[in-house]
Parts: C-alpha cells; structure tokens; sequence
C-alpha cells in the first residue's frame, strides 16, 4: 500500500511538471500528459484545473490506461482523499438530448439499453407539467443496496462514491432490489455486450473513457461516477457530454460544482434555486441534488422516438 | 368420540407382526408403477441438471428471462415456495408431538422428510439463481453479518442439520426393526441398517436417551422452522420497496408456510396411503384433522392478508398505490383474486363442511391451495419489481414484463421432481411410517391414531 502510494505521488509529481509545460497546473489532472505526442486528434477534452476553471485541451495531450492497468482492487475500495463527490441536476436545462447516455455508454465501453444514467419522462400530478428527469446511482450516504450485500462488494468509499468489487460480486441481486431508484443493472451476459466486451476491453479510444471496467458477466453494474476520472479531476462523461449543462457535478468539501461552463457554489446554487433529493421520505441520503424544472431553458417536448426498442 | 377411546389395549405379538409387514412392506418390494414414477422423476431432475448447465454455459440473456426490472425470477419465488412447505416438519411434528396431538404419529416422519427435501432444494433454488455460483464460497470468505443472505445461509444450513438429526435419531430403532424383519434385501441395504443403528439394544437407558434427544431437537425445530420463514420474508422486507416494505411480512410468510404445510401434509398423506396401501395407520381421522387444521390456518393468514394488502389499500399511499391497484384492479387483478379464492377462501370455506374434510375432496382441496400458494409466492416476488417507484422507461418490450424462460421451467420443475425423488427414495429404504411411534401410540391405548369414530 504504501509503495503504491510513493508511486502514484511520484507520477503525480512527474504529470505536474509536464503539465505546467501547457500551462494547466494542478495534481487534480493526473493523467500522463506527453509531450512526443504530435498528432492531435481534433477531439477536445475538458478538464478542469485545480482553481476551478475548465480548459479545452486536444484528446492526443491526455493519457488513456488501459480498463483496469493500474487500478488495483484496493484503490476501488479507497475513496480519493479530502473529496466527497456530488452532483446537481438542474431539470430547467434538460431536453433529453440522451447525449449523457451515449456518453456514458462509449465511455464504459456499453451498449445500449444499458444505462448507467437513464433519462425518465417524469409529471407529478396532472396538473403540473411534465419535464425530464436524468436518474443514475445517487450514492447515497445512507446506502440501501450496500447494507444488503452479503459479500461486501458494493461499499461506499469515503469520497462518497458507491462503488463495486466485480471481482467479487456473486451475483445474488439483492443489490438491485434494494435500490428503491432502480439504478443497478445486471450483466445477463447479452451476447452482443459480451461480443463487443471483448472487442473492446482494450479500447480506451473515447475522450470520456473510464477505466473502471464493466461489470463481469453476471455481476452487477451501476454508476460509478466515473470513479477514475473523478479521481483524476476529470468530468464523467455525461458530464461532459450533457450539450445544455444540466449536470453539474463537484465536490462537497470544496463547496464547488461544474457543469463543464459554469463553476458555481455548491451550498449557494442549492439553496438559491431549491435544489431537493429525489424520495428524501426513504432516507437514502443521496448525493445527487435536483434543481426544480422552473425557468426552463426549453419548452417540453415529448419523445417522438422510442428509445431501446433492440432486445 | 367412542365410548372405549380410553380402554387401553394392549397388541398381540402378531398384531405386531401384521403392523410391521404392513409398514415395511413399501421397503421389501418395489412395484412397476413404484419404478415408472421414480424413473420418472429422475428423468424429470435430470431435464433440470441439463437445463441449468445450458443456462450457466450460454447467455442468461437468451436461457432465462430475467431482465434488469424483473432480475429476481420463479427460481426466487420457488425458493419461498419449498421454504414455506419445509415448515411442515414444524407444525406437523413437533407442533403436534408437544402439544400431545397423538394423530401426529404416522405422519411425523412424512413431514420431516418432506422438509429435509423442500429446505434442500430450496437452498439449490437460490444457487441457482445466483449470477456467479462459482464464487459461492465468497459467502464464507468476505461474509457480511449485517445482510439478511448471510442470515439465511446460517438459518437453512442450522435448520437443515437439526432436521436431518431429528429425523435420523427416531429412525435408529425402525433401522434394526429393518434389519432384522427384512432379509430378503440386498446385502449393502442390511449392512447400511446394521450401521446406520448404530449397534443400538434398545435398553430402557438407551430409550432414555433417544427420547430426550428427540424432545430436545423437536423444541429446537420449531423456532429454527420459524426463523427461516421469517428471514426468508426479511430478505424482502428490509428493502425500502413499496410492495414488500410491510412490518406484517414475516407473520404473513409464516402464516402461508403453515397453510402450505397443512395442504403438502394432506398431499403426502393421501398419495402415501394410496400408493403404499397404508389406509389402516393413515386414516380418514387424519384428513378429518387436517380439514380442520386447513381451516384454521386459512382463516389466520386471511387476517395476514388483510392486514397485508387491505389495510394499505385503504390509504393508499403513494407510495404503495403504483403496486397495489396493479394487483387489485390492473394486469395482474385476475391472478391476485384467484390465487386469493383458491388460496384462502376455498381452504377456509369447503373444509368446514365434513364431508369435504374426506380423503378425495380435502385431497383435490389441497391441491389446489398448493398451486394457489406457489402462486401468491410469485406475485410477491415478480409483479412488485415491475412497479418500482421511478416509471419503467426506454427499455425493450422483454423488460417490462416477465415470462419464465424454458430453461427456468425445467430447473423449477426439476425441484419438485427433487423434493418428490427424495420423499419418494426415502420411502423406499425406510419407513415413512415409524412403526416404534405408531405402536408405542396404541400400547399407551391412545388408540384415536387408528379409529377415530
């Protein structure tokens, strides 16, 4: 453990050298940036610095590992130190573009109709106006699903994340029956995922890769916040993908969350715009926060096309 | 009641001898149909064993139709099922035994080996539900106190071991019963009686010992049949589900489990009868009896059922109304009532009348109350988790609704085939009638065992 530790200090230290070479400081991007890398590949990445503020940076100047190279099991279960991730969904600004979702999916190497993050048609009661409602893994910090797990592979790590041991997962589900918000999927082993698993267990290719894996067939998968990329001060993929902004997504203990544009105050958006928890009444804790579609950037409009109709 | 129901009577020798034959004649000679119906059922468990393989070597994503929504299927439901029906030995033996029910005596060793088989094979049902059964070992390495699996793990295998002991120390003096009455079996078949009795005399210290034992573990059933039941519910009700989160849920399970018991101990008993011509020891007093333990048990866990799903209804929450009116009035409406009518009005109402507490009529009653039990299970398990509290949406059509693969068939059909082949086995090298129990029953003229009228 600790040797791992010197490492990835060093590594950090290395990258941060480098790092300042293109002027973006801070330890929160830690993945290796190269200077030999010449060919740009015209896809832009965002990350975001240490102060809080987002650049644009070439795909080819940020550094891919490979699903699971150095991403040792002891790591999963370690939360990332003086963090405590969190999210904002501002409803106001989404149009169910479903841009989180096949983000999300080419950065876990998914196919659909996995989702990680699903966006549901939601109306409270006839007369308020229907709006839609991005929903994933909420991490809860008082977590229904881990309670239940016989095994402890799914915990919750100490930077918030609910995390998953797929190594050893046996499967049992009751994880998913647990979950009052429905957000864990099953590896049935659906052989085109199984096919495409393969393929591309190697493929770090898309900007947004996360290189926690996909669950093993006939373990349970979910949201994981793209832990490797939160760690690495890198916004999950739906994150970045989202085209209106709607989610924002930080760190608590920072008192700071982002959408990828806008850098706001955690507390202050939360309390000026109301945020609220989806079924506060179960007690879950989650620690992903709504903001109530009001003053919204779009009219609704209904889905025209059904989404995940391929068994 | 007859006017000689406390003359005590003493048995002749070959009174003794006519009782023995009798009881250990399944044992001597197995007949055609005997051989048809146990090749049947291994054909039957064997179908399972080939259809699990397929399902574990190909994807579970085309042999079974468990989805995402619907991922805990028939094998789970199936499980409560043999969980419910393992209470038999519970409250068909040990109940009766220390309540001083003497009818119990020809039936205790049914209900015990029909529990052994329905526990067994509940524990495979839940292996085989599981994603990764290669990993099960996991559950001894990384297990967690705090989930409700690992209660269960602990409560099966303790419940199991008890029941396995409290049938095995009541057979040791049926064993040299066998050995010595029956030579004309096979070497191997008196050798295992000569070992499994354990050189046993049958001295009055020994009898000591065995009857203390057999009090001691038949206590210890009861609360340990309970307990499995009632985890078995907890594995539900420590969700936040709208469907299963009920304070009610353990009493509702173990009022099922007692109804499903009456009805499977109303089964055995009538088929034991037929089929091994036992009409002298499992008499129509029995079903008599059963009738009206059926009633009693139907109209307990009527008020569970009440208070399970009407009482919610009446507020309908929220919360609780997405997955109630589906039940009540929605897709599943006609399955609810009918597993309703046929679970609980039909065991509570026809039994009252004596002529429906009859072999045939209660036989057919507890038939019926058998499939609407399996049933209830279902809906408890598979309805609900298609109505979770955030809308079903953007799925394929396979998602939003379920319909046992199958493969998933043949592997539930196969543990019933299981639990039948065990009983049925069982049957076949021991006797499923305890012939010390019957006939200390009659030397201590307790004599309503045979003739009730």
């Amino acid at each position: 453990m600790e040797k791992e530790n010197n490492n990835s200090s060093r590594r950090n230290f290395l990258k941060l050298g480098a790092l300042g070479g293109i002027a973006l400081a801070g330890t929160a991007i830690a993945s290796a940036v190269t200077d030999e890398s010449t060919k740009a590949t015209g896809k832009k990445v965002k990350v975001l610095t240490a102060d809080g503020k987002l650049v644009e940076i070439d795909s080819s100047l940020v550094d891919h590992h490979a699903a699971n190279d150095d991403y040792s099991k002891e790591e999963i279960r370690q939360g990332i130190e003086g963090k405590k991730f969190i999210r904002v969904i501002d409803l106001g600004k989404c149009a169910n573009e479903r841009k989180c979702i096949t983000g999300c999916q080419k950065a876990h190497n998914i196919l659909a109709p996995v989702e990680y993050i699903k966006v549901k048609k939601m109306q409270n009661s006839p007369l308020e106006s229907p709006y839609w409602f991005p929903t994933m893994c909420y991490h809860c910090d008082n977590p229904p699903c881990t309670k239940v797990c016989p095994v402890d592979a799914t915990f919750k790590r100490s930077d918030g994340i609910v995390a998953m041991d797929y190594d050893r997962c046996i499967g049992c589900k009751f994880c998913i029956a647990a979950c009052p918000y429905s957000a864990r999927t099953f590896n049935f082993g659906r052989p085109e995922q199984v096919k495409y698993s393969e393929e591309h267990k190697n493929d770090t290719s898309d900007p947004n890769h996360c290189s926690t894996p996909y669950a093993q067939e006939g373990t349970v998968a979910k949201c994981d916040f793209c832990t490797d990329r939160s760690a690495q001060g890198l916004l999950p993929a739906c994150v970045v993908e989202c085209p209106n902004g709607a989610i924002y997504h930080g760190d608590e203990l920072e008192d700071v969350v982002t959408n990828g544009e806008d850098t706001v105050r955690l507390k202050k958006l939360l309390a000026d715009r109301a945020g609220y928890r989806q079924f506060e009444e179960l007690g879950t804790k989650p620690r992903v926060y709504y903001l109530p579609p009001v003053k919204r950037d779009f009219p609704f409009e209904d889905a025209t096309e059904a989404q995940n109709t391929k068994e | 009641m007859s006017e000689n129901i406390n003359k005590h009577e003493t048995f002749t020798q070959a009174e003794y001898m006519v009782m023995k034959d009798d009881l250990l004649r399944p044992i001597e000679k197995v007949g055609k149909a005997g051989k048809i119906w146990i090749a049947f059922l291994v054909a039957v468990l064997l179908a399972g064993v080939v259809a699990y393989i397929i399902q574990e070597t190909k994807s579970k994503y085309v042999t079974t139709s468990l989805r995402d929504y619907t991922m805990w299927g028939i094998y789970i439901s199936n499980f409560l099922f043999m969980v419910a029906i393992g209470l038999v030995g519970v409250l068909m033996s040990a109940i009766l035994k220390l309540t001083n029910f003497e009818w119990y005596r020809p039936l205790s060793r049914i209900a015990e080996v029909i529990a052994i088989g329905a526990i067994m094979f509940g524990g495979i049902s839940i292996v085989v539900a599981m994603g990764r059964p290669d990993r099960l070992l996991n559950l001894l390495l990384h297990g967690r106190i705090q989930s409700p699996i690992i209660w269960d793990v602990i409560g099966i295998t303790t419940d199991l071991t008890a029941c396995i002991i409290l049938l095995f120390i009541p057979l040791i003096p049926s064993l040299v019963t066998c050995k010595n009455h029956l030579k004309n079996l096979p070497k191997w078949q008196l050798k295992m009686y000569n070992m499994l009795s354990f050189g046993w005399q049958g001295t009055p210290e020994q009898w000591q010992i065995l009857k203390k034992t057999m009090k001691t573990l038949t206590a210890l059933v009861i609360p340990l049949g309970v307990l499995i039941c009632t985890i078995t519910a907890w594995l539900f009700a420590t969700t936040l589900r709208a469907e299963w989160d009920s304070t009610n849920f353990g009493a509702y399970f173990v009022s099922n489990a007692f109804l499903l018991s009456v009805a499977v101990m109303t089964f055995a008993t009538f088929v034991f009868r037929k089929a091994y011509n036992l009409e002298k020891y499992l008499t129509e007093m029995h079903f008599d009896k059963l009738g009206q333990a059926m009633v009693l048990m139907a109209l307990i866990h009527g008020y569970f059922n009440i208070n399970e799903y009407l009482i919610p209804a009446y507020k309908m929450s929220g919360l609780h109304e997405n997955t109630l009116l589906n039940l009540f009035v929605g897709k599943e409406a006609g399955f609810y009532w009918s597993v309703v009518i046929f679970g609980i009005i039909v065991p509570f109402l026809l039994p009252l009348f004596p002529k429906m507490r009859k072999p045939l009529p209660l036989f057919i009653i507890s038939i019926v109350v058998l499939i609407a039990g399996w049933f209830r299970l279902y809906l408890i398990v598979i309805p609900g988790l298609l109505h979770p509290y955030l809308p079903i949406q953007d799925v394929p059509a396979s998602w939003t609704h379920y319909f046992p693969s199958a493969v998933e068939m043949t592997v539930v059909a196969a543990t019933f085939a299981g639990v039948l082949l065990v009983v049925t086995l069982f049957s076949r090298y021991f006797p499923i009638i305890s012939v010390w129990e019957v006939a200390e029953g009659e030397l201590e003229g307790k004599e309503e065992i045979f003739n009730y009228k």
